[in-house]
């Protein structure tokens, strides 16, 4: 029986060792917890075509990825926002050279129940209301009826752009419903005619409104020209050029494949954008 | 191999099993604290439980979780308003009255119910239950504590219905015998000698289909509404605690003030299951000399 147990841990042992010396080459990638579904997808897909890398991948948000790349413990930093003046000073200092490459555009579309008749509200009006400052919906020139605002929970990155982009950083009443995911939004906003929710454009369906911002329509057309003005580009930074396994898995997230990829979590892909137009306008 | 060998060891595969059980389930009960306390460190305690605000992502954060206890409290006491009548009534009509062939397809309908995942009514009550409330009774929203609870009521029926049956079983003949024999009706039997009898059964049954409430996730999460905040009504959205966390932890950055907190909010949920099940611990063996004389 013993026999047995030796030659059994041996073979575990060789799998371990084995397994751990076949996934030499590593990719790291940190940052945005926005970027991280794309990442996560896209990572997931090219890991499967590529036997060989092994990728890992945290959140911690933009400030963390980028901090990570000037410290050089990452490979890729993925960011929600532009790189800042004084982290690009930080990172010359550190003989990093900061690239980036936008790998999808984000949009946020305000939702409502198609018996709703509101049919615009500007970002000042949705930041009052997701305050809770404006309460009914006759005060946005609809009926007369409470707000029940739906809000995605506070730590995902749909709501940390609506955060940033809508209540420039100011508060969600506590009285928001919270909804944990975008599914979940378009469900809730479907059944109820007082309901304001809020979802990346990739989800939106016949069940829910989508209300124009500032006047302005959320097509893919729209976000991709920035006259849509809940929408901002998502980026990948690395160190210089990319180069070797991390060009290869930009590029991968760049073609075609991992840009419909992008589309199916929901954002707006970057590239071939004489197909991508077409699509919105379903 | 002797016989005598063989079975020494069997009994120590049976021990390492049984010690492996318990060492894992300590080894999470340590990692849940040391994840968790470090919390304590940005906030107090007090202010942690009773503060008013949750808003973890904001600069500078608040971790208040009052407002998510007092949604877990309020869901599991309204869902056992509904679920303790309900499962315990049923628990007496399955023991004490029904047919023996009603009583096998009650027994086994119940069972049935506690079978079924937790998502699917989560599901259920979003899709069905919550446009209905709201159109019927004309609400802002149907996503509230009425939902919740009674998605929960049903959840914990089968714990409390199937518990208390056992204990209702487990009374003695000769008790009810005696009752009748002084001339007692069905009905006075039951409520003098069966229920006083499985007491402590039955309310081990609601203690634990409480804690079988509380700690629930998945639905809570979908139809509880969510919203961080002490509620008015009880058509008002909440959001208890494992909904918060279930939430959130996904996207909380590792070892940040928000991932500690989440982990605290589960330590909170952890003594609350840990209260209950100690209650009812205790008072199922209080009465446990309870039983029959007879041989």
């Amino acid at each position: 029986m013993s026999k047995h147990l030796k030659q059994l841990i041996f073979v575990a042992l060789c799998m371990f060792f084995g397994a751990g010396a076949a996934f030499a080459e590593n990719i790291v990638i940190k940052g945005s917890t926005t970027v991280l579904p794309i990442a996560q997808t896209t990572l997931e897909a090219f890991m499967k075509a590529n036997p060989g890398v092994n990728i890992s991948l945290s959140g911690g948000g933009s400030g963390e990825g980028v901090k990570a790349l000037i410290d050089k413990s990452t490979d890729i930093a993925n960011s929600s926002r532009e790189i800042k003046d004084k982290e690009i000073e930080l990172a010359k200092s550190k003989g990093v050279n900061p690239v980036a490459t936008v790998v999808a555009i984000d949009a946020i579309v305000p939702i409502v129940n198609p018996r709703n008749k509101v049919k615009n509200l500007n970002i000042d009006q949705l930041s009052q209301i997701y305050q809770g400052k404006i309460t009914n919906w006759k005060e946005v020139g609809g009926d007369d009826l409470q707000i029940v605002v739906i809000s995605r929970d506070s730590s995902s990155g749909t709501f940390e752009a609506w955060a940033e982009m809508v209540l420039n950083k100011a508060k969600v009443a506590p009285r928001a419903q919270m909804q944990a995911s975008n599914g979940a939004i378009v469900q809730a906003v479907s059944k109820n005619r007082y309901a304001l929710g809020y979802i990346g454009l990739g989800y939106i369906n016949k069940s829910v409104k989508p209300l124009t911002v500032n006047g302005i329509e959320a097509t893919l057309e729209n976000a991709f020209s920035k006259t849509y003005p809940v929408s901002r580009p998502l980026y990948m930074y690395t160190n210089g050029k990319p180069t070797g396994q991390t060009a290869k898995y930009i590029n991968f997230v760049l073609s075609p494949t991992g840009q419909k990829l992008v589309a199916k979590d929901g954002y707006v892909p970057v590239t071939g954008t004489t197909e991508a137009p077409k699509k919105g306008k379903k | 191999m002797s016989r005598r060998f063989r079975e020494i060891i069997i009994k120590n595969i049976f021990a390492v099993f049984a010690v492996l059980s318990v060492l894992i389930l300590g080894l999470i009960v340590i990692f849940l604290f040391r994840e968790g306390l470090p919390i304590f460190r940005e906030v107090s305690v007090s202010k942690f439980l009773f503060g008013n605000f949750w808003y973890p992502t904001y600069d500078p954060p608040e971790y208040g979780i009052w407002p998510l206890i007092v949604g877990s409290l309020l869901v599991t006491l309204f869902a056992c308003l509904i679920a303790v009548p309900m499962g315990v009534l049923s628990a007496i009509y399955i023991s004490e009255i029904a047919p023996a062939s009603i009583k096998e397809i009650l027994k086994s309908v119940i069972e049935l119910l506690a079978g079924l995942p937790s998502v699917v009514l989560g599901f259920f009550g979003m899709v069905i239950v919550a446009p209905w409330l709201q159109e019927t009774f004309d609400l802002p929203t149907g996503l509230n504590i009425v939902n919740a609870s009674v998605m929960l009521a049903i959840m914990a029926i089968p714990t409390i219905s199937s518990i208390s049956e056992d204990a209702l079983y487990a009374v003695p003949r000769e008790y009810k015998e005696a009752s009748y024999a002084l001339g007692a009706t069905k009905f006075e039997t039951i409520v003098n000698i069966s229920v006083p009898a499985a007491l402590s059964g039955i309310s081990t049954a609601v203690i634990l289909g409480m804690a079988r409430a509380i700690g629930e996730t998945m639905v809570v999460l979908m139809v509880a509404g969510g919203a961080a905040a002490i509620p008015q009504s009880i058509f008002d959205s909440v959001r208890p605690m494992p909904a918060s966390i279930a939430a959130e932890m996904g996207e909380a950055p590792y070892r940040s003030g928000h991932y500690h907190a989440l982990f605290a909010t589960g330590i909170v949920l952890f003594f609350i299951t840990l209260a209950f099940n100690l209650v009812a611990d205790y008072i199922s063996n209080k009465f446990k000399e309870e039983g029959s004389g007879t041989l």
